[in-house]
């Protein structure tokens, strides 16, 4: 894949590293959720087929973190935005 | 008789002869030629025998499709096995095998499997060897059906990787391949050509065919000479494209020094390039289709394409009496270039009952009888062709009605064309099926450009027009689909579709009844399309014959997705520089030579070489080690320690991100103190202690062991940036700017104090667990009262490059202390006399803080910290959970890291209540010392257990971990 580094443009996946899905929240208190709700936290990901969101980081490059929609079917990406950036919605060609 | 040299050849120099040697037997050939046109040359037709059942096989093939000319080239070290012998370029000298003969190619012992061909059918390994166990079946199978043999030594050749860019990629020097890097290289644009073989120009290299009015020889060689005037062009032949991955990634196999002869070749044997292309332009061409009849695996028969190959690129005639087989116009193309350059065509069988008038007329005037509506129902020979029978095709496409018997040296045949759509799918391009040429045709994507064959279009006139960016839309005179060739609707046993792997219409007839109905349960239940052939000849004609037998259309039948590489490719081509050495950087200390100088022992400890100890002449390994341990006890040694993590935390929010990451509260910490901390993962397991000091209000010196530095230093980063990035804190590894030396014994402090220094190390002034900044002997230094032995040590970094004279000045210093230099193992003997934590040691991915003593550390804290959450689960609260303790061993050696700790009167069967986790003799009281993971492991001090390794018994006592100084007295002097 070509990943567009929102600090470094198009670099190669070679420098990249996947961060998993994005956008999961960890919740604002652990000491007060369950241990289903921090089960889900921890270890419950959507793994979807299409579109899903995912944080990458630019390992050796610039060295930051980043979001980005890709599509796990054909590798593109749909989206690449800040970590504080507000989530794209991913619309029906999911 | 067979075939021979004839005139004409664009490829062959025929004022060089070279000399080779082929299955034990010298030839010659000429430069230019490969090792099968040389081959065919001296009338050589027998090239092996068969994966499975050893039936002889010659020439199928003139390029990478081959499947039966397999070679292993030459010998030793150098040795490759499994190449195309219609691949592999001549050189002077070279020595070639085939693969798959035992005890030679003439008399194969093997060949008795042949006999037992209807006994060997489909996925017959996996159902007669099942039972009682494969393994006793594997090595002789693998002696009867395999390939060629593995080098046994380490590769000697070296190996180049490198990265290019560019505009446009054009993969293929066909005419195609040509035309379309003419077009855009024009435009300027920065375009790379590339081709797998020696020689430009592709198929019709060398043909009668007419490329703009001029001999196909005459356009190719103007066009090669505008693309070598064009700067922005680059040509690399000899370069296959092996992979394309996303995003027009692409990766190329260059051939550097395989055709040269062994004595002349220097530098990197082969090339491997990664291309990142604007668009990737796929002129790759297409495959011929075999027709599938009764033996028409015999030698001798070959496809007719690749017989004007031989023809038109090395000047060699296959055979003297033909027959074609074919069901599309392409064979009798064939047929009159070879009748010209002087074989005398026996007949041309044509499957459809109509061919165009053209043709008819062509063999009329040359005297050649045709036989229409018709198809060979079976080859006759041993180990050549000598005759084939045809016979008449009804409706259905079955042979009916009285055969007729054509004598003949070779058969040659032509099934249709497949599109080499290989590199298309291999990037996830979308295939559809054609019906005229009944085979799978790209889809449109983006970034990706098929031309030519590879889009299925066989019209030069319309190959140029698309290679200037016009749509064309070509039409092709439909084949007749005859997918296999029998009097029934059951396929012929003995029709071959795919060569390499031994797999017959017959088998895909198995497969089929026995439900294995879409193709990629064909492809694992025949091996149909596995090996180096990976679907080249067999793919198409493959899923055509299921298509057949299940009456359902192609289409839904489906394509396997081809994935890299497209041609089998050295590992050492992917390796590059990364083997021996070169796989891993070995990181050295600062002060490495000083430590050979001084006598160490380097061994790798996590990447960094380091010493293990400093044996003296005389001295084991072991008698070095407790001599160091006892020096450190009672006197003073030196270590160097710089590989320690070290990772500065900057910001006025430093301490409060420190206090989320530690299980220790930071920020209570004062300037100028040291504290050891422990850090968890979300899940609540140790994943790595260290000592953190803090340098000022905002700022902080984070220590890690020293395999974790970079994961921590990206874990810092991780949170900092998508958790928590309002924390205003600033991180960065500074492991390798500070060279770090540890003093450590009792007579430390007056090593220290002999040196010149701003640092006042009175016992007062610098306390056990305080960080001081100053000078030492004129060098600036950090210096931490901590200590990993248990005795009074500093830790004293300085910059990198002023290692040296400080090491100088400790030693000078310290001679008349007995100052001794220790290792690695001397240090970690003294930490186990300690009873100090290791982490990879004593944990694993299931300990947690509770489990190793720091259960009050983590109820004392009241802030949340990463993994805290994770420490409260039903499973971390419950009784009994494996704790860290000291064994005691009997006896004088000590216990096996992973021996098992067994409860007396248990036995081993029935579970172990834990394990070894560091064991050494210890010097200082003169015993073997152990730590453990015991199930409830802290309630049961004092109980005597078994200790179980391999068999071995000891007995042994549960202590508590530290055997040494429990009270911490020699660390508070
Ligand atoms: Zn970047």
């Amino acid at each position: 894949m070509l990943i567009d580094c929102p600090w470094c443009g198009p670099r190669s996946e070679r420098e990249f590293r996947c961060g998993g899905e994005g956008h999961i929240v960890r919740p604002e208190t652990p000491d007060a959720v369950d241990d289903t709700v921090w089960a889900d936290y921890l270890f419950y990901r959507d793994n979807p087929k299409g579109l899903g969101y995912e944080r990458w980081l630019h390992r050796f490059g610039c060295g930051r973190w980043f979001n980005v929609v890709r599509s796990t079917t054909d590798h593109r990406l749909a989206a690449v935005y800040g970590m504080s950036d507000p989530r794209p919605e991913l619309g029906g060609d999911r | 008789m067979s075939g021979g040299r004839v005139a004409g050849g664009v490829a062959i120099d025929r004022s060089r002869t070279i000399r080779f040697r082929w299955a034990g037997r010298d030839y010659t050939g000429f430069a230019g030629d490969t090792l099968a046109s040389a081959l065919l040359a001296n009338g050589v037709s027998l090239f092996g025998r068969s994966f499975k059942y050893h039936r002889p096989r010659g020439l199928l093939a003139a390029g990478l499709d081959e499947p039966n000319a397999i070679v292993q080239l030459e010998r030793g070290a150098a040795t490759i096995p499994n190449l195309k012998a219609s691949y592999v370029e001549l050189y002077d000298e070279l020595y070639a095998q085939p693969v798959n003969a035992w005890p030679s190619v003439n008399f194969d012992l093997m060949a008795v499997n042949a006999l037992f061909k209807r006994f060997i059918p489909a996925a017959f390994y996996y159902k007669t060897f099942m039972w009682p166990n494969w393994l006793l079946f594997e090595p002789l199978i693998r002696k009867a059906a395999g390939l060629g043999q593995s080098p046994k030594n380490a590769d000697p050749d070296i190996y180049a990787q490198l990265s290019a860019h560019c505009d446009a990629l054009v993969i293929g020097g066909g005419i195609a391949g040509l035309a379309a890097a003419l077009a855009a290289g024009r435009t300027g644009r920065r375009v790379m050509l590339v081709t797998g073989g020696a020689h430009w120009g592709g198929r019709f290299a060398g043909s009668e065919e007419l490329v703009e009015s001029k001999p196909a020889q005459a356009w190719i060689a103007s066009a090669l000479r505008e693309l070598a005037d064009l700067p922005n062009v680059a040509l690399h032949n000899r370069t296959l494209a092996t992979g394309h991955y996303d995003d027009g990634l692409v990766a190329l196999c260059e051939r550097v020094t395989d055709h040269m002869p062994l004595a002349d070749r220097t530098g990197a044997r082969q090339r491997l390039w990664r291309v990142r292309a604007g668009e990737v332009i796929l002129a790759t061409g297409a495959f011929e289709r075999p027709l599938a009849f009764a033996n028409n695996d015999l030698p001798g028969i070959m496809l007719a394409g690749a017989a004007a190959v031989y023809l038109h690129r090395y000047g060699v005639l296959v055979g003297r009496q033909l027959v074609i087989a074919t069901n599309n116009d392409s064979g009798w193309h064939a047929a009159v270039s070879l009748a010209k350059a002087g074989a005398r065509i026996v007949a041309i069988v044509d499957a459809r009952t109509a061919p165009p008038p053209t043709l008819l007329a062509t063999a009329d005037a040359m005297g050649i009888a045709v036989r229409c509506g018709a198809a060979p129902e079976r080859a006759v020979g041993g180990k050549r062709v000598r005759a084939v029978k045809v016979a008449a095709l009804d409706a259905q496409g079955r042979l009916s009605g009285k055969s007729e018997h054509f004598a003949c040296d070779t058969l040659l045949m032509s099934g249709g064309w497949n599109p080499a759509v290989h590199l298309h799918s291999q990037a996830g391009g979308g295939l559809r099926l054609d019906s005229a040429l009944q085979s799978f045709l790209p889809n449109p994507r983006d970034g990706i450009l098929s031309l030519g064959g590879a889009a299925g279009d066989f019209s030069i006139d319309s190959t140029l027009v698309a290679a200037r960016g016009r749509v064309t839309d070509p039409v092709n005179a439909p084949v007749r689909p005859i997918w296999s060739l029998s009097r029934t609707a059951e396929p012929d046993p003995l029709a071959w579709v795919d060569f390499q792997n031994d797999v017959t219409a017959g088998d895909i007839a198995i497969a089929a009844r026995e439900n294995f109905r879409s193709v990629e349960h064909l492809k694992r239940y025949t091996t149909l399309g596995m090996a180096t052939d990976q679907g080249k000849i067999s793919n198409v004609s493959g899923i055509g014959v299921l298509s057949q037998l299940l009456s359902r259309p192609m289409e839904a039948i489906g394509t396997t997705r081809f994935r890299p590489p497209y041609d089998p490719t050295a590992i050492g081509v992917f390796a590059g520089h990364r083997v021996g050495d070169g796989l891993v950087p070995r990181r050295r200390l600062a002060l490495d030579h000083r430590h050979v100088a001084a006598g160490a022992r380097i061994e790798e400890y996590g990447g960094w070489m380091r010493p293990v100890a400093y044996p003296r002449a005389g001295e084991t390994e072991a008698q070095a080690i407790a001599r160091e341990v006892r020096a450190v006890r009672t006197g003073v040694g030196l270590v160097e320690s710089s590989p320690l993590g070290k990772i500065e935390v900057k910001g006025p929010d430093a301490a409060a991100f420190l206090d989320r990451i530690y299980v220790n509260t930071i920020s209570t910490l004062k300037p100028g103190r040291c504290r050891y901390a422990l850090m968890l993962n979300e899940n609540g397991t140790i994943f790595d202690d260290g000592i953190v000091t803090r340098l000022a209000e905002d700022h902080f010196l984070v220590g890690t062991t020293s395999g974790h530095v970079a994961a921590i230093a990206e874990i810092l980063e991780e949170w900092l940036q998508c958790e928590w990035p309002g924390l205003r804190v600033l991180t960065q590894d500074v492991t390798t700017c500070w060279a770090v030396l540890n003093l450590a014994g009792p007579k430390a402090r007056d090593v220290l104090d002999a040196l010149d220094s701003s640092i006042d190390f009175g016992a007062a002034a610098f306390p056990h667990m305080q960080h001081r900044e100053g000078e030492i002997a004129g060098i600036r230094a950090r210096v931490a009262r901590i200590s990993f032995s248990g005795e009074l040590s500093y830790e004293i970094a300085v910059p990198w490059r002023d290692v040296d004279p400080l090491w100088t000045a400790l030693t000078a210093a310290g001679e008349p202390h007995g100052l001794t230099p220790f290792g690695i193992e001397a240090l970690m003997t003294m930490r186990i006399e300690k009873g100090f934590l290791h982490v990879g040691s004593e944990t694993d991915g299931a300990t947690q803080p509770q489990d190793v003593g720091f259960a009050a550390l983590l109820a004392k804290k009241k802030s949340d910290f990463i993994g805290r959450r994770s420490t409260q689960r039903p499973d971390s609260l419950r009784d009994g959970r494996r704790q860290l303790v000291g064994i005691a061993v009997d006896g004088t050696q000590p216990a096996e890291v992973g021996a098992h700790i067994v409860g007396v009167g248990r036995k081993a069967a029935i579970g172990s209540d834990g394990w070894i986790t560091s064991s050494a003799w210890s010097p200082t009281i003169d015993a073997p010392v152990a730590l453990a993971m015991v199930n409830d492991g802290a309630a049961r001090i004092g109980e005597a257990v078994r200790i179980w390794d391999l068999g071995r018994w000891r007995e042994g006592r549960i202590v508590e971990r530290c055997r040494y100084d429990p009270e911490g007295a020699r660390l508070d002097v």
